[in-house]
């Protein structure tokens, strides 16, 4: 325990910098990734045909090693090969992945009923989506929303291997020296990085569904 | 006043949900659709609002043609009521009954007084505004989807079925309190239902449907139950029909009998003494009936004491005096002297009636219809002989 506290006033700094860059990293592709993965889950539950494909697609995003889409990067965006925007967009392309049939499955939830009494109440389309449907389906998008924030902790050190600095360099410090202390210190703050975003995401579940707790209550 | 000009919905695999639907809802009134599934009710209803668009016809609302309409626009101008009631989970329930008025753009504070308002109007507590609809019991959230319709004080309310998914006793409640309402207010309502009893219940006018879309019978109640057009119609109307239809006859006048009645608190010896064949009946101080009491054959040394609620026979129903026959006979039936009792219109004792009383007054008024019903045989025929229609009754 005193060594890992040691540690950490030693390294104080550098663990602070790349806490800083594993939150905004984390932080950011969630972000975007939630902001990409509406539109396409909306239009893989508006047009039936289309939730194949696209839950398909993104099942293959998901199944690519995180180390190979962070390599490819440079390639595919021609940034530079330390520049953390590789690892921000391929984040991203992990949290639409993940979210895109979150979303779809999501708004597919919406009864028929209530969605027939929008329609007949008068909401025009678009207004029924945004007053109606996706309120509806905030519990069910924050679930997968968790999933993702989890993930993308805990994705994110391995991007230490293609040399951005963050919480990961713990790890490779670690395998390098003769002491564990950096990796297990590594665990810990990630884990409660991830579980920092999971309560942020479960505050914000909580406080746009009241009507989630009065059903419970019942 | 809404008008179906030959209206059909095809679909594109080429069933043929509506066909050539000719149908008039006249204004202030309730206009049933009725039929098995699969008739084209509900689409027929969901195209007056254009949630369904019709394939060929016209359908108006007034003088307007509805297809002319945006949408959205003509939905916030009709009431509808959905079955199951279609409630937004994540609204509290004032912010539900508000909803149309919020989308004309009413400012929020009249939006909300007026749903305060509609929920005492549908029998909701004041203190329900701010629970979720899932706090609800299924008929509250039923009282909500009619008082969510009636927000915006449109002319024209449509209704889908709004009460088969409650128990019966909660239906019949909802039913009379939906008469009363609309008793008060006058609307034009179309309303949706597979249930032949609730139909002629509830309609002004009844439109019979058959599979396939067309209109097998369109009618006032009474006519449907003594009068059904073909044997669809009459397997459909069911059983019981010429019993049920006494539920829409009236007689002019009751034949009743006074008769001398007991008070509570009266002695037994004074009862007995009032009772004819072997039953008094009793009525409380402002004469209203409360029951019969049994007094055959009992000694004078077992009447001590006075009537009380307790000794009282409950078994038989009242009959308003300006009632249907149906409730009379029921009366009649159901009384355990064998003697009606029928009520003034404030609930006060008018007299007894018995069954072959009821009887009679029924024979004598089928007498009656059967001489016009000959009539109207003897028209029909004449007019086919002359090559024109069988013109409508």
């Amino acid at each position: 325990m005193s060594e890992l506290w040691q540690y950490f006033r030693d390294n104080q700094s550098d663990i602070a910098q790349w806490t800083w860059t594993t939150v905004w990293l984390a932080g950011g592709s969630l972000v975007a990734g939630l902001i990409v993965a509406l539109p396409l889950g909306w239009v893989a539950s508006r047009y039936k045909w289309s939730y194949p494909p696209f839950v398909t697609l993104a099942g293959l995003i998901y199944t690519i090693p995180s180390l190979v889409l962070f390599v490819t990067m440079p390639g595919l965006l021609g940034t530079k090969v330390l520049d953390p925007v590789n690892i921000l967009v391929a984040l991203t392309a992990y949290t639409v992945a993940l979210l895109v049939r979150v979303v779809a499955d999501g708004l597919a939830s919406v009864s028929n009923d209530t969605l027939a009494a929008a329609a007949a109440m008068g909401y025009t389309g678009r207004q029924r989506l945004f007053a109606v449907q996706f309120p509806i389906s905030i519990p069910v998008i924050g679930a997968g929303l968790r999933v993702a924030a989890v993930s993308n902790v805990s994705l994110i050190s391995v991007a230490s291997l293609v040399g951005v600095q963050q919480l990961g360099a713990l790890f490779v410090r670690g395998s390098q020296g003769v002491t564990l202390v950096p990796i297990v210190l590594g665990v810990i703050i990630i884990m409660l990085l991830a579980f920092a975003f999971d309560a942020v995401i479960l505050l914000g579940i909580r406080l746009m569904t009241p009507w989630q707790r009065a059903v419970r209550a019942r | 006043m809404i008008r179906f000009e030959s209206v059909t919905k095809r679909y594109p695999d080429g069933t043929i949900a509506v066909n050539s639907l000719e149908l008039t809802a006249p204004s202030r009134q309730i206009t049933v659709l009725v039929g098995p599934s699969g008739c084209g009710k509900t689409t027929s209803l969901r195209m007056i609002n254009r949630m369904i668009d019709a394939t060929s016809g016209r359908i108006w609302l007034d003088d307007k043609d509805t297809s002319k309409i945006r949408p959205a626009k003509l939905r916030r101008g009709i009431g509808y009521v959905i079955q199951h009631a279609g409630l937004f989970p994540h609204r509290t329930i004032i912010d539900n009954i508000a909803t149309v008025p919020l989308l004309l753009g009413t400012d929020r504070r009249t939006a909300r007084a007026r749903a305060m308002e509609l929920m005492e109007r549908v029998g909701l507590q004041p203190d329900l505004a701010d629970r979720y609809p899932a706090q609800l019991s299924g008929g509250q959230q039923q009282r909500v989807g009619v008082a969510r319709a009636l927000a915006a004080d449109p002319p024209v309310m449509l209704m889908d079925e709004p009460f088969s998914a409650v128990d019966p006793v909660v239906r019949a409640q909802l039913q009379e309190e939906f008469l009363r309402l609309q008793g008060e207010l006058g609307k034009t309502i179309v309303f949706v239902t597979h249930d032949i009893d609730e139909a002629i219940k509830l309609g002004d006018q009844v439109a019979v449907m058959r599979v396939g879309g067309t209109l097998a019978q369109l009618a006032t109640p009474a006519e449907l139950l003594s009068r059904p057009a073909d044997a669809f119609v009459a397997g459909f109307v069911g059983r019981d029909r010429g019993y049920r239809a006494l539920g829409f006859a009236h007689a002019d006048a009751l034949p009743v009998a006074q008769e001398e009645v007991a008070r509570l608190g009266d002695n037994l010896t004074t009862a007995r003494d009032r009772a004819s064949d072997g039953w008094a009946l009793v009525v409380d101080a402002e004469r209203h009936p409360q029951g019969w009491l049994a007094v055959r054959g009992l000694a004078d040394n077992a009447l001590h004491g006075q009537v009380t609620p307790d000794l009282l026979n409950l078994g038989g129903t009242l009959a308003a005096e300006s009632g249907t026959l149906r409730e009379v006979l029921d009366a009649a039936l159901s009384s355990p002297s064998g003697r009606g009792v029928v009520v003034h219109d404030d609930g006060t004792f008018a007299g007894t009636i018995t069954a072959s009383q009821v009887l009679a007054l029924i024979e004598a008024q089928a007498a009656g219809d059967r001489q016009q019903a000959e009539t109207y045989a003897a028209e029909v025929l004449a007019g086919d002989a002359h090559g024109a229609p069988g013109g409508a009754p």
